[in-house]
């Protein structure tokens, strides 16, 4: 498929902000500076970037726990990201949030999700709002190949399939669910195979490959716009860190495995074939790579010095419109 | 999250072999029990083990469960009894209930409370109604335990406190210890009761200790205790709100005001007569409860009291509660959401003109 320059440098800004979110996240979640669990998703930056390279702020994705990399990818603001997370008034939800509650509706990032599963019946949903209005837009699930145990996948994607909605599933295949392995608790090997069922196109992309799932993608958001029905894409990929930041991983996994797939990182991989191809070089991705650092160090001192949400929000949001007070009884 | 502790719960003289563990301890300690006890006892849940299926690696108990609940148990039991599941609460749950109705006592770990309403619909539908629907002729010896509570930023969907959903179902237990030693006597009941019986392990509780005997034991379902005999007032606490009735009753000593402290341990089958005993004494009570106000437990204690001790009572019955709202993230805001020792002193003085 053919990329843009605009494009291709998008795509390696994009999966380097993820993972330097990531990391320096890691990093102040250590020194006390979140104020709830973190999972990161450094490793998996290839998969959202190169589906949400095909999408504009009207389509809609639906996330989950691992959800920094799905809004970064959408284009939510990092700092207003780093700010929820310090449980900051400036943060994207007034820090009512939290890590595993981001949300940016002005760029159709529909909110990352505590509860497995129950993000993606809300991509269907905007698929289906999408075709009610027939506005050409498209919703767009992540899910990870855990939450493929829970009955709303199985029921997403029929619904999506008898009412032909424009939907795009993407499974992140990391092979885990906490500390449980894909091949324990996943009956097929490969996870698109399940869409057959659904009778919807399936595929399997190599998830550390921005190019492969730029490519897959453009096809599955094409079909789905031009009124064909859902795509399930599944992602080979792999979360470099524990499940959430204080998860030592090598508790179920072997130092070996990890240096493998690391061998395969979407970004030294980017920038190996940009290079060959001479499409970019190695000046350019530095220059993108230290603006990028600034940009999260700002991140990190904005939401040091934002101030704490006040009392009263405790109270507010809860409806539109409610005549009974929300405060305790004391 | 803190360590206390609290002198032998048996009182003095009182003299068994024992020691001072963590409600984590105690919880792990007797499920090994009942294992050991009952060879149809099993344990599943997500991670309770973790790492599975990678023995022949040398992996195994990797998780051991959300906060090491079932840590080592598959050492001893093997991965046929301590079983990791797939992310299919609906599916293990229902699976669990079926597989009591058919002869075994499945222990399933839901690991947060807040993931019981994946599963809702097996435990409502299924669970609740199938002895009754059927005419007896089943029993379902089923017990769920999770993580409830709010505590370090775990947000609005890992914070919840369903018990008052859990209680209004005809035909399930709702269990709310609030030590180290109740969650031992009570775990090893649920166990061996042959209803299906929901446990509610609260966060806050999970790392403090308290003394709990060596030998096994059983605290009968539906029965509450005192934590502290008083004159002036009753203070009714459950789960950890139990802990925050007793830090305000000491709080309240220091001003000269003698609190009564209920700790209800059992929330279905509820001990009526322990509230109502301790209120025809007190003539004052308030009932702390970390949950949202509408429709809660505290709400129904309040109606307990106002239907059977009216005549006892010398003040309004005063409820300490969360607000109608879900949990916040961010620290004061969710500092602001629970009932605290100093709201629990606050509203007593204020009921006591004192
Ligand atoms: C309904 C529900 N069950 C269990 C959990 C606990 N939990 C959080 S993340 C997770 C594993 C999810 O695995 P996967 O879907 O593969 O996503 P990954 O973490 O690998 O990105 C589990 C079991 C939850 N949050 N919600
Ligand atoms: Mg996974």
């Amino acid at each position: 498929m053919e990329i843009t320059p605009e494009k291709l440098r998008w795509l390696y800004t994009t999966m380097y902000r993820i993972r330097r979110f990531e990391e320096v996240l890691l990093e102040q979640t250590a020194l006390g500076k979140s104020m709830g669990v973190a999972h990161t998703s450094d490793g998996e930056e290839a998969g959202p970037t190169g589906i949400c390279a095909h999408l504009t702020d009207a389509d809609w994705i639906g996330s989950t726990h691992r959800g920094h990399g799905h809004c970064i990818a959408k284009g939510v603001d990092t700092a207003g990201m780093m700010a929820e997370i310090f449980g900051k008034y400036t943060g994207l939800c007034k820090g009512k949030g939290g890590s595993m509650h981001i949300a940016d509706f002005t760029k159709g990032m529909l909110g990352a999700n505590g509860i497995v599963g129950a993000g993606i019946p809300l991509a269907v949903g905007a698929a289906l709002s999408a075709k009610l209005k027939g506005d050409g837009s498209v919703g767009v699930s992540f899910f990870g190949d855990g939450a493929t145990g829970e009955g709303t996948i199985h029921e997403s994607m029929n619904l999506a399939s008898v009412w032909k909605l424009p939907v795009i599933f993407v499974c992140e295949n990391n092979h885990y669910a906490e500390s449980t392995p894909v091949e324990y608790a996943v009956s097929v090997t490969d996870i698109a195979d399940r869409a057959a069922s659904y009778s919807m196109p399936g595929v399997v992309v190599d998830g550390m490959d921005v190019f492969a799932v730029y490519d897959a993608a453009g096809e599955a958001i094409a079909r789905a716009r031009a009124g064909d029905g859902p795509t399930f894409i599944e992602l080979k990929t792999y979360r470099y860190h524990g499940h959430y930041h204080a998860d030592d991983p090598h508790t179920y996994r072997l130092p070996e495995e990890e240096e493998l797939w690391k061998a395969r990182d979407p970004l030294p991989n980017f920038e190996r074939k940009v290079i060959e191809q001479d499409l970019m070089d190695e000046v350019e991705m530095e220059r993108i790579r230290n603006e990028i650092d600034q940009e999260i160090q700002d991140a990190v001192e904005f939401a040091e010095e934002s101030p704490l949400p006040p009392i009263e929000e405790l109270y507010t949001d809860v409806y539109v419109n409610y005549s009974n007070s929300v405060q305790g009884l004391r | 999250m803190t360590t206390t502790s609290r002198p032998n719960p048996l009182g003095p003289g009182f003299d068994v072999p024992g020691s001072e563990i963590r409600y984590r301890e105690a919880f792990n300690k007797t499920l090994g029990d009942e294992l050991r006890r009952d060879p149809d006892v099993f344990v599943m849940g997500e991670d309770v083990a973790g790492g599975a299926g990678r023995e022949d690696l040398g992996i195994i108990d990797s998780w051991g469960g959300a906060f090491a609940a079932t840590k080592g148990l598959i050492q001893e039991f093997g991965a046929d009894r301590i079983r990791d599941t797939p992310i299919s609460e609906a599916g293990f749950v229902g699976a669990a209930i079926g597989a009591a109705l058919t002869g075994t006592r499945p222990v399933v770990d839901l690991m947060y409370f807040d993931f019981i309403t994946v599963a809702w619909d097996q435990l409502l539908s299924n669970a609740a109604k199938n002895r009754y629907m059927f005419g007896g002729q089943g029993k379902i010896p089923l017990t769920l335990f999770a993580r409830s509570g709010v505590a370090a930023g775990y947000s609005a969907q890992h914070s919840q406190n369903f018990y008052s959903m859990v209680a209004h179902i005809p035909g399930l237990k709702c269990i709310a210890p609030s030590d180290a030693y109740t969650v031992r006597g009570l775990l090893a009941a649920a166990i061996r009761d042959d209803d299906p019986a929901i446990i509610c392990n609260h966060k806050k509780l999970i790392n403090m200790s308290s003394f709990v005997p060596d030998e096994s034991y059983t605290i009968e379902l539906g029965k509450g205790r005192y934590l502290r005999r008083g004159a002036d007032v009753t203070l009714v606490g459950m789960s950890y709100t139990s802990e925050v009735c007793r830090l305000a009753a000491e709080l309240l000593a220091a001003e000269g005001i003698d609190a009564e402290v209920v700790d209800m341990l059992s929330l279905s089958p509820i001990d009526e007569d322990i509230v109502l005993e301790s209120v025809v004494k007190t003539n004052r009570i308030v009932i702390v409860d970390e949950d949202t106000p509408r429709c809660n437990m505290a709400t129904d204690i309040a109606a307990i009291v106002a239907d059977k001790a009216f005549d006892s009572l010398d003040a309004p019955i005063k409820r300490v509660t969360g607000p109608h709202t879900p949990v916040p993230y961010s620290k004061p805001l969710e500092d602001a959401f629970i009932p605290s020792p100093e709201d629990v002193v606050a509203t007593t003085k204020k009921l006591l003109g004192a």
